[in-house]
């Protein structure tokens, strides 16, 4: 067998892979994007723009999709950097596993069942009621736009720990004391040694959160009370309730597209981040 | 391992629905969101190495069948008979609307044996080719002289039986009236008024399309299946002034309704007799303007893949012992007479359940193109993301 031959072998699982699970549906998607729905619901072959001119029909579910999920993606990475930074730097070896093993255990319970758990801490008779008990009375927690945010921090945590974790933890401890012996301060430090080689962490975290929120549709049903809708809520409408698959299709394509476009920006943004960062390590 | 997989989740099934019983209850909405936990299950069945090995012995009527229904909507203990006395295991699908069970069958590959269609959308399946005709032949215990023909009519479609009835219900709101402050409501004008004025903030409708713009259309006196575009606008301009005042849009009302978050709820019979059973001061209500009456059926799938089985569950749960156990279990009427006989007088006097003829005369059933109307899916759309 020649090289080439046996190159072409090893890469055919992988290309199978990405040729059934990643190429085919998404086709398929496209496709369905251009037709119409059939008259009891389902798909119709047609070629027409309608779907995508019925697009804003939608723009609300898109609005709140681009306010939250960066809102989300902020606010969990400003909770997550602390709490890894304490992981990485700051907790000794024998301690370190134990908490990022209780970081991950909330993983092995299904998401489903941690949103409905905030259904009843959030309610009536959890946090507003323990207000309640100290003088504070009428809050409402749940099924509001907070609610959903909270679960939104909750649910996707350990993921922008982990990324930042990383960072942190390879990071060179004798880079820090070379900054002190230097003359800087504890804070300077961290502004301009600390933080900049963690970026990459921060990075990756952001873009998974992201990625991940941009398509969420469970937290906003559960904790929103139907009231907050995602793009990901009017997907799963349109596929399970009103069972119009072409224009269900038109907007995956448009959420499709509107990540790609977002993500590519934030992946240029970063690099350029990284390349003035090497500018400065090399003077 | 197969028989090890089943039997874990076949218990924990037992479990969930003991759970509902107790009234931690989530409905339609839980299983929304679950239910696409069974799309997996959808893909499974559709990837034929995926699926178990059926084991028959000769004369058998297989190892399992497949039941799709709806939550808390049976006596766990009857399955359990009913494996005893044929060597079937049912394995229970759960969904939260006639929409999403309509989608998977379009999808195909369900692997579903028997499922539990709604009135209105047994001509859809019709059309779309997806219902086995009945061969009644093979259902000895149904004894169509015993059901009231309104319950058991929308069954049969060009003369052919392609469902059987389970039981019927209504739509109509609970209220807790430990708020109402000696208010009677009466009607789904009540309901609207007071949502926007006293009850500000506590009030839940359906994420359903067909029943919360149908009880819209009510306020103004409109048919709950209108499709007319003037009276669909009136009744999108309530929902979005009512909007605001909406503590949720979810079918999920019993646990905020337990909890008093939630003071009242568009709610389905059942919901409206568990939570009045366990909490007095809940009670259900039908809006005397009218609203929806319904009837939910047995039917099998074209391409079951075990249609014998299939035939032999809906048969013992149509046995009027066996249904007047699953009645007790999920708390909505039955139209068999048969099955009436059997059951206590207080549940047959129990107004949730067998409310009095004026209230029933002003409902309406669900129509066919009611669930299917673009018009009316696009509207609850805009009212969700407004």
């Amino acid at each position: 067998m020649t090289q080439r031959a046996r190159n072409w072998l090893l890469l055919t699982p992988a290309t199978a892979w990405f040729v059934i699970m990643l190429v085919l549906p998404l086709s398929v998607v496209l496709i369905f994007s251009f037709g119409e729905r059939g008259s009891g619901g389902g798909y119709v072959p047609a070629f027409t723009l309608e779907q995508y001119a019925n697009l804003p029909a939608r723009w609300a579910a898109f609005k709140n999709t681009m306010v939250l999920a960066p809102l989300g993606t902020v606010a969990a990475m400003l909770i997550a950097y602390p709490l890894a930074y304490f992981l990485a730097v700051r907790t000794s070896r024998k301690w370190k596993t134990l908490l990022l093993v209780l970081v991950i255990v909330p993983f092995w319970t299904s998401i489903l069942i941690r949103s409905y758990a905030w259904i009843f801490i959030l309610g009536g008779r959890g946090i507003p009621a323990l207000l309640e008990m100290i003088g504070i009375e009428g809050v409402r927690l749940i099924y509001t736009p907070f609610a959903v945010t909270i679960g939104i921090i909750y649910g996707y945590l350990p993921l922008m720990v982990f990324p930042i974790f990383v960072s942190l933890d390879r990071l060179d401890k004798r880079l820090l004391e070379a900054s002190s012996d230097l003359g800087a301060r504890p804070w300077a430090t961290f502004l301009q040694v600390t933080l900049p080689l963690s970026i990459p962490g921060v990075a990756t975290g952001c873009l998974l959160v992201f990625i991940l929120l941009m398509g969420e549709f469970l937290i906003p049903a559960l904790l929103g009370g139907g009231k907050v809708f995602f793009v990901g809520n009017a997907l799963v409408d349109l596929f399970l309730q009103s069972r119009n698959w072409a224009y269900g299709s038109a907007v995956a394509v448009t959420l499709i597209v509107v990540m790609l476009v977002s993500v590519t920006l934030y992946m240029r943004l970063i690099s350029r981040l990284n390349t003035q960062r090497e500018d400065v390590s090399l003077m | 391992m197969t028989k090890h997989v089943d039997h874990i989740s076949k218990k924990k099934f037992m479990e969930e629905l003991r759970r509902y019983q107790k009234g931690s209850v989530t409905r339609r909405h839980f299983l929304g969101v679950t239910g696409l936990g069974a799309a997996t299950a959808v893909m499974g069945a559709a990837m034929p190495a995926l699926r178990p090995s059926r084991a028959y012995a000769a004369g058998d009527i297989g190892d399992r069948v497949v039941l799709a229904t709806w939550p808390n909507y049976h006596d766990p203990e009857n399955f359990e008979i009913f494996k005893e006395q044929t060597g079937a295991y049912t394995q229970v699908n759960v969904f939260g609307s006639n929409e999403e069970m309509l989608a998977k069958l379009q999808a195909g590959g369900s692997g579903w044996d028997v499922f539990v269609p709604t009135n209105y959308t047994i001509t859809t399946y019709v059309d779309q080719d997806l219902i086995e005709p009945l061969d009644l032949s093979k259902l000895p215990n149904y004894d169509p002289a015993a059901y009231d023909a309104r319950f058991s009519d929308a069954g049969t479609v060009d003369g052919t039986v392609y469902a059987v009835p389970k039981d019927w219900g209504t739509t109509g709101f609970c209220v807790n009236t430990n708020h109402t402050d000696g208010r009677n409501l009466t009607s789904w004008k009540d309901f609207w008024d007071i949502t926007m004025d006293a009850f500000s903030g506590r009030t839940m409708v359906h994420d359903y399309q067909l029943t919360t713009i149908g009880n819209a259309l009510k306020y103004f006196g409109y048919s709950f299946n209108s499709l007319d575009e003037k009276e669909l606008a009136d009744a999108e301009r309530l929902l979005l002034d009512a909007k605001p005042h909406l503590f949720a849009i979810s079918s999920d009302y019993q646990p905020a309704m337990r909890s008093g978050d939630a003071w009242l709820s568009m709610a389905w019979t059942g919901d409206g007799k568990q939570m009045n059973s366990d909490m007095p001061e809940i009670i259900y209500v039908l809006g005397k303007e009218g609203g929806e009456i319904w009837s939910d059926y047995y039917a099998i799938p074209k391409g079951a893949p075990h249609r014998e089985a299939a035939y032999a569950l809906i048969n013992f749960l149509l046995d009027p012992e066996v249904n007047a156990r699953e009645v007790l279990a999920h708390g909505y009427p039955t139209a068999d007479a048969n099955t009436m006989a059997l059951l206590p007088k207080e549940i047959l006097e129990d107004p949730i359940l067998y409310p009095a003829q004026e209230l029933l005369d002003a409902l309406e059933f669900g129509a066919a193109a009611t669930l299917t109307d673009p018009n009316r899916a696009e509207l609850l759309a805009r009212f969700k993301s407004a």
